[in-house]
């Protein structure tokens, strides 16, 4: 059953009783581990539910609407630094949250209105997306003059914006969240929206998309209009992206132009894959695990953890396509069927 | 004049640029619809190589070749072991060749340090009015030119280019020919590998050799490829040609970043308007 759970949830059936049990059962965990663990393991974690957001937007994309985009980097740098100017100009870090999801939200509307009403093949729009990562790096990266200035933030180039402020309770803004209160808001928005895209997949909306990525021209044939389902997707995606990135730039504290690059988006499609981006669990597990691999590599004093990121992104393309857990599963029944027929 | 002189240079020389860091894309992707993204890395290699051979006391001229040689070899062995599984599915080549590239400034930044390693810059410079032009941007202009004339007779004059053409056309006609199509395959991403190590070579002078010069080119090439549509060559010199006039002149006006982020901006607009790029319009050909 467990290994159901992992590997074999198909997301367009709806979830059985166990799948609530297991959602709330690691919610209520999670929201209770400040309370038994040490707070640099909790700073830790706080991070990888942040990325975790981020592979969940990437799979949303990629493993149900068969999009690659590149640009989830992009959107989660301009979360980041949308949240960091606005909050740091007006002082008021809940509208900036909510800011950081609409800024992403508007420039995907507007590059994915260009790529996907100018039907561009899927595999253009992946390199167009990457292009566009680059580019917004290289151009953040070039703001280091006193003359780049947002209302009366520096955007300081190269070296990213330290001074992001705290994120102040909505109801009361003298009360800034804890640690512990970060972490739990980590957890939640992050169940939140994995529940909600599980959720999402199940509607008519949700089997639409998961139909043009099976089958794009025949979904059409059937009065569809996939662009304005595909549009819709990248927005949400996009969106989903710039709150992670918004919640990173807080959690760091900074706003860096390392946010938009290529290492920074090798790692989403590293953790989408390893988890098994047919599955919405898997990212989330993969993100967490590869994140915590690199840094366990880092205190082995291995200097160059891209080479080991790269082999692992090749191995598992040549050999296991599904992502770790799939393939686990898929080898256990393959054995559990084995031995059922001696 | 001397502007005028001087812009003809700046667009020459983008145009140059644009050009050498995509021919090897346009046969890689453009004939072979491989999506290489270690594309930048193999630029990078080309430039190591040229880097090492040119300290150890053999003239540039010939590390330029050497180098080419090398990183075909070496684009070769990368087709033997990982891109051959992969043909037909396009996003795993992707990944893929992603992961390769990852690999291999991971693998460089080991070996060599982050640091640039560079040899200098063997000709002078020509007086131009009150500005000055360096000899080996020409150089850089008349390599560009001479490479895609080269690919370009290749494939349309000899039968070697006819096979590869008919091959990349149709693979299961050709092979019913007689054709190795799996050698002719190998071959054709050899050769796009030795003109981007060309290419990182010739490159060496002006910019260096460091492990992520080719993240800085990657973006360049593959607009440029797309934007050239389905006729790889002739694709490549019309969207080169477009986008390094709008590069040469942004650039020298404002800074290199606005000139790549303009063209950026006027590759999203064509490919709206013309989404199977300039030569789109066109049959499947060189």
């Amino acid at each position: 059953m467990a290994l159901k759970i992992f590997a074999l949830d198909p997301p367009s059936t709806p979830p059985k009783w166990w799948w609530w049990l297991f959602v709330g059962a690691s919610a209520v965990i999670l929201l209770l581990m400040p309370e038994y663990l040490e707070l640099y393991v909790i700073i830790d974690l706080t991070s990888y539910f942040i990325f975790a957001l981020l592979a969940l937007s990437m799979s949303f994309l990629w493993g149900y609407c068969g999009i690659l985009s590149f640009g989830q980097t992009a959107f989660f740098g301009l979360g980041g630094y949308g949240y960091t100017v606005l909050a740091l100009n007006t002082g008021d870090t809940t509208g900036s949250i909510f800011f950081a999801l609409a800024l992403p939200m508007l420039f995907s509307a507007i590059v994915g209105y260009f790529m996907i009403y100018g039907r561009i093949s899927d595999i253009y729009l992946s390199v167009i997306t990457l292009v566009v990562t680059l580019i917004l790096e290289k151009g953040i990266r070039a703001t280091s003059g006193d003359q780049y200035v947002i209302g009366s933030v520096r955007l300081n180039g190269q070296n990213g914006i330290p001074t992001v402020p705290s994120l102040k309770i909505p109801w009361d803004t003298s009360v800034e969240f804890s640690f512990e209160g970060f972490f739990q808001l980590a957890v939640v928005l992050m169940v939140l929206v994995y529940v909600g895209l599980r959720m999402l997949l199940l509607t008519k909306y949700g089997r639409v998309l998961v139909s043009i990525r099976e089958n794009e021209r025949r979904t059409e044939l059937l009065g569809y209009d996939s662009r304005k389902y595909k549009l819709s997707a990248f927005v949400l995606a996009g969106g989903i992206a710039g709150l992670s990135g918004a919640l990173f730039a807080i959690w760091g504290p900074l706003a860096h132009p390392q946010m938009f690059g290529l290492g920074r988006a090798a790692d989403v499609i590293i953790w989408v894959l390893v988890g098994g981006k047919a599955t919405l669990i898997g990212p989330i597990a993969g993100a967490i695990g590869i994140e915590y691999l690199k840094l366990w590599l880092g205190t082995q004093g291995v200097g160059q953890v891209p080479f080991f990121l790269g082999l692992v992104l090749m191995l598992f393309v040549l050999l296991f396509q599904q992502g770790a857990l799939p393939s686990a599963g898929m080898v256990l029944a393959y054995a559990q069927q084995k031995l059922r027929r001696r | 004049m001397d502007q005028v002189a001087i812009y003809a240079y700046q667009i020459g020389f983008s145009f140059g640029l644009f050009i050498l860091v995509s021919l090897g894309l346009a046969v890689i992707f453009g004939m072979m619809r491989v999506i290489n993204l270690a594309q930048g890395e193999f630029l990078m290699l080309g430039a190591y190589f040229c880097t090492i051979i040119t300290q150890a006391g053999v003239s540039l001229w010939i590390a330029i070749f050497l180098s080419g040689l090398a990183v075909g070899l070496f684009g070769i062995l990368v087709e033997r072991a990982i891109i051959q599984f992969l043909y037909g599915r396009i996003v795993d080549t992707l990944l893929a060749t992603w992961g390769l590239s990852l690999f291999l400034v991971g693998g460089i930044t080991w070996v060599f340090g982050p640091q640039t390693e560079s040899i200098s810059s063997p000709l002078g410079n020509i007086p131009v009015g009150d500005y000055s032009v360096s000899q080996y941007s020409l150089v850089m202009i008349a390599f560009a030119i001479a490479l895609l004339v080269g690919t370009y007779c290749l494939w349309r004059f000899t039968r070697f280019g006819l096979v590869v053409r008919g091959t990349m056309q149709n693979a299961n006609v050709s092979a019913s020919l007689g054709i190795n199509t799996s050698l002719i395959y190998m071959l054709t991403f050899g050769f796009g590998s030795m003109l981007t190590g060309i290419a990182g070579a010739v490159l060496v002078p002006v910019i260096g050799a460091y492990p992520t010069l080719g993240v800085g080119y990657i973006a360049k090439a593959f607009i440029t490829v797309i934007s050239g549509g389905q006729m790889a060559l002739l694709g490549t010199i019309s969207a080169a040609g477009l986008f390094g006039t709008i590069d040469g002149i942004v650039a020298y006006i404002g800074s290199s970043v606005i000139g790549e982020m303009s063209v950026l901006f006027v590759a999203i607009i064509l490919l709206r308007l013309l989404p199977l790029g300039i030569t789109g319009k066109f049959k499947r050909g060189v």
